[in-house]
């Protein structure tokens, strides 16, 4: 089987600057990958390419099994393509539904002329949402404001799941979260995987990224140095990767 | 989470109900007060004083309201306010009171006048607008520029502030004009004007209900109501205003979006310089230290508004334009000097603004 | 954080040190006297106030936020400053220690608007916005209720004596003399040099240029205005910062009424209302960012010469001062933009 998002031989520079020098990698369908390396190893540099902010000046990406030109964010999005930030992009002064649609809101018909926003099905259906990844939220009707980080991360999840993500990249999702939530957000990305979503997951706990990837990707000063099958290796092994005491192993 | 989320929610109901109506508490208390300290408060005649006067504020404060939800801030409201007044009664004056010429009939150069007045505040708000949304301007720069340059052109337009005056005279009949009248000396009523055989003595015992320029106030109150609460526009607003990150990242075309935020507020500040010159016959301008912006924004703030962004509502900021207006008017009769307006504003405003700060979940 | 100290920020202006140029060049053509030791004078005149109010705003917006009290204050402090001489002098008191005593008094007098919003601030975390426009409603009320609307009478012309005085004055025959007027046979001419006031407010400057430069006071206030998370999280005492800036602000804006009363023998309450806004605009062309964690005091002495250049070579050019607003919103305007598209012709060191 192919894999669902792949990039080959891709070169990100910045004027002098290599970012992301020659890299290669793969994901399938129901996979999470987890994109490891540390501080200015290329790994923002990377999901940024594949997600359209940035625009590579050589290599080649290819989507089901097609190759594509990314050329912007609404590209990506278009494609299915998803990528959930650090900072989750949630406006907080708004409640659960009206960020699930945000930019996509469902109207009505109001008296026959009026178009309004339709508060009812926005709601319903995001419950539906919510409830088929099995995350519970109390109340939908709640500013973002006042849920938890974990949850927060749940409603930005759910937002890319409703609108069709066939890929989600994942930047930090357990970061600033208490260990309860932690469990919670990486259950439901191996419940993610069930729905057949290819996913990247860029962490430094080494720990998460132990409990879903099944794949390790490891960047340094912009080279891919190691991919790895999880239950294959060890954090120790990783981690040197990662500063370097080990040689190549791809 | 879920244990605090319950939580909070069963907190909510009284306090949030204290929070959210603070403002219409104070307003309902200052209105007990007026009454027993006022002279002739609780008159039909002065409360409709009051709603009169307050309909150009209630537009200024209209505009800041959406400006202020989308994090944004617009201090040209007055100028803009007084361009447009300054335009409009320009331009008809120049059509009917044969400067050049020309005597057009008054309907036609009322007409005329109202869309020049209408142009020259939407000239404003464009220029705001693509300065902030375009060229990343800061909203208190770029307004405070336009405000300057409208401001300039205001008193060239006027020749340095003269009221321009030769208007039709129907134009002050509709602006002070009422929707119903009772005439008792002759048990006749009538609508939007004196039934007729009123004479000149029994005016002023004329019996009045519900000034024209609040009908026009209302349709906008209902409008923008609409527009807030049940659009995508109204959401977006708030959107931008809460994380425009989120927005942008959303789809959503903040840039246009802004724009469209000032071209509103600016329109909605050239509408009360159009009803302005109804209401008063004559083109006066905004002089410069009128403060008019600063009332504004304080009544969307005293109505629950952050100058963060993403909150606020047309009604709320209603009911802080009236506690100013209330405010003004109840000190007036009370016999109490002006220069306490500026003492009580400001005091107000500290409490609503640590209200805020003490209750900012519950708005 | 981009701080631009000293002299290196101050030529890092410059566009601003250009545009200058231009606009003294334009109007030493086009306007009668404007280039002459009167014409720099009554430039320099129109600014002691300007610069004042400015320097205010520029401790305040360095850390972020914003003073809507300003002019106000300056109103009020010209008020009360008056209403004191004039009632010692009544009093029967000489006019000098009344007056001596009047300023010191409403000195302190002024600093309490700047107590409350800095407390609304910083402990309170009041928008600064907010804070400082009820702050200033409520002066300006107190101030119209000293006065009844009017203005005030009776302060004794020593006052006036001082505050049109010179720093130097040079006369045939007499040389040269500091502060006092020399006796000359009547129709001598005397050259005078330097407003007295200006000297009090060069110095004033200068000293608030040293604070926010070389003190850590002045590198808190950038920092606090740069990200006040990390401010608190280095052990900052914001809320302690907040009230001192807050206080200076009022400080400054007392000092500019108190020159008011000596220039005019009389306080308004709206002596200073017409300066706020040029005052803002002076520090934003001077290169500070509304955000806070950038600008000068230099900077900003250089916007408002540029303002009060604009101000007075426009009325001796002899155009209607509508044009003057049209001008300083376009120039304002101007400056943002160049800041926005030319960040290098602003910040040298970057």
């Amino acid at each position: 089987m192919g894999y669902l998002l792949e990039v080959r031989n891709i070169v990100k520079r910045f004027g002098g600057l290599t970012a992301v020098n020659n890299v290669s990698m793969g994901v399938s369908a129901g996979e999470v990958v987890g994109l490891l390396g540390d501080n200015g190893a290329g790994k923002s540099t990377l999901i940024k390419v594949i997600s359209g902010v940035y625009r590579a000046e050589e290599g080649t990406i290819r989507f089901k099994d097609r190759e594509v030109e990314i050329a912007s964010p609404m590209d990506a999005l278009g494609m299915g393509i998803e990528t959930i930030y650090q900072d989750l992009a949630l406006a907080e002064n708004l409640n659960t539904p009206a960020n699930i649609f945000l930019g996509r809101e469902k109207m009505k018909k109001s008296l026959g002329v009026l178009n309004v926003l339709d508060h009812d099905y926005m709601h319903e259906e995001s419950r539906k949402v919510l409830e088929k990844l099995d995350i519970l939220i109390p109340s939908l009707r709640n500013k973002i404001k006042a849920l938890s980080g974990g949850q927060r991360q749940a409603v930005a999840i759910s937002r890319s799941i409703y609108w069709d993500a066939k890929f989600l990249i994942m930047d930090e999702p357990t970061a600033a979260l208490g260990v309860a939530e932690q469990k919670k957000v990486l259950d439901l990305v191996n419940r993610l995987k069930d729905h057949g979503i290819g996913i990247i997951v860029i962490s430094h706990q080494m720990h998460d990224v132990f409990s879903v990837a099944d794949r390790l990707v490891i960047m340094r000063r912009g080279e891919k140095v190691a991919e790895l099958v999880t239950r294959q290796t060890n954090p120790d092994e990783v981690v040197s990767f990662i500063v370097g005491a080990e040689t190549v192993r791809k | 989470m879920a244990e605090h989320a319950l939580a909070r929610e069963s907190r909510g109901p009284a306090l949030s109900v204290f929070g959210r109506n603070w403002a219409i508490f104070f307003l309902l208390l200052m209105f007990v007060v007026f009454v027993f300290s006022g002279r002739n408060f609780l008159t039909v005649a002065n409360l409709q004083t009051v709603l009169y006067s307050a309909c150009t504020s209630l537009l200024l404060a209209y505009a800041e309201t959406f400006v202020i939800i989308a994090r944004g801030i617009d201090l040209s409201v007055g100028y803009v306010m007084g361009f447009s007044t300054i335009v409009c009664a320009g331009v008809i004056r120049d059509l009917y009171a044969t400067q050049f010429g020309v005597h057009w009939p008054a309907g036609a150069a009322i007409a005329v006048g109202i869309v020049a007045g209408l142009a020259a505040s939407l000239a404003c708000g464009l220029a705001s607008g693509l300065l902030v949304a375009r060229f990343r301007v800061p909203p208190f720069i770029a307004t405070l520029g336009v405000l300057g340059v409208a401001y300039g052109f205001t008193l060239h337009a006027s020749d340095g502030g003269f009221p321009i005056a030769f208007l039709p005279n129907v134009m002050t009949g509709i602006g002070n004009g009422y929707v119903y009248y009772y005439n008792p000396a002759l048990h006749a009523h009538s609508f939007f004007g004196p039934p007729a055989g009123t004479t000149a003595q029994q005016i002023k015992d004329l019996v009045r209900l519900f000034p024209n320029s609040l009908i026009l106030t209302l349709v906008c109150l209902v409008v923008l109501w609409h527009l807030l609460k049940n659009t995508r526009f109204g959401q977006h607003t708030y959107a931008i205003g809460g994380s425009l990150d989120a927005a942008v990242r959303a789809g959503i075309d903040t840039r246009r979006h802004l724009l469209q935020v000032y071209v509103l507020s600016a329109l909605l500040s050239g509408i009360a310089g159009i009803v302005w010159v109804f209401q008063t016959g004559q083109g006066n301008f905004v002089p410069m230290g009128s403060n008019l912006e600063l009332f504004a924004i304080a009544a969307v703030i005293i109505g629950g508004a952050s100058l963060n962004g993403g909150k606020g509502r047309i009604i709320s900021t209603l009911v802080g334009v009236f506690i100013l207006g209330i405010l003004a008017n109840g000190l007036a009769l009370s016999g109490v000097e002006t220069f306490w307006r500026y003492i009580a504003t400001g005091v107000i405003l500290i409490v609503a603004i640590v209200v805020d700060q003490l209750f900012p979940d519950l708005f | 954080m981009t701080r631009k100290s000293g002299l290196a920020g101050f030529l890092g202006q410059r566009w601003a040190v250009l545009f200058l140029l231009l606009e003294v060049i334009v109007f030493s053509v086009i306007g009668e006297g404007f280039f002459s030791l009167n014409g720099v004078q009554i430039v320099l005149f129109y600014g002691t106030s300007l610069f004042l109010l400015a320097t205010a705003e520029t401790f305040v917006i360095v850390t972020g936020g914003i003073d809507l009290s300003v002019g106000f204050i300056m109103g009020f402090s010209a008020v009360v400053s008056a209403k004191l001489v004039a009632a010692m002098a009544v009093g029967g008191m000489d006019p000098l220690p009344a007056i001596l005593i009047a300023l010191v008094a409403t000195l302190l007098i002024g600093l309490l608007p700047g107590l409350l919003s800095g407390f609304l601030v910083g402990w309170l975390k009041v928008t600064p916005f907010l804070a400082t426009f009820a702050t200033g409603g409520i002066v300006y009320g107190v101030s119209l209720l000293l006065t009844g609307g009017g203005e005030t009478k009776g302060v004794p012309d020593l006052a006036n004596v001082i505050g049109n005085s010179y720093f130097m004055y040079w006369a045939p025959g007499h040389g040269l003399s500091f502060f006092t007027r020399p006796e000359v046979v009547r129709g001598t001419r005397v050259l005078e040099i330097i407003p007295s006031m200006l000297v009090v407010t060069a110095v004033v400057v200068i000293a608030a240029a040293w604070v926010l430069n070389r003190t850590r006071f002045g590198r808190h206030a950038y920092a606090i205005g740069g990200n006040e998370d990390a401010a608190v999280r280095a052990g900052i005492n914001i809320r302690r910062h907040y009230m001192v800036i807050y206080t200076a602000s009022a400080l400054f804006s007392t000092l500019a009424g108190l020159i008011y009363m000596l220039e005019y023998i009389t306080g308004k309450p709206d002596a200073g209302t017409s300066y706020l806004l040029d005052s803002i605009v002076g520090v934003v062309i001077g290169g500070a960012s509304l955000y806070g964690g950038a600008g000068t005091v230099w900077g900003t002495i250089l916007g408002c010469l540029i303002l009060s250049v604009l101000e007075t070579g426009l009325r001796m050019a002899g155009v209607p001062t509508f044009d003057k607003f049209i001008a300083v919103g376009l120039i304002l305007i101007l400056a943002v933009l160049i800041d926005q598209f030319f960040p290098e012709l602003i910040h040298k060191e970057d």
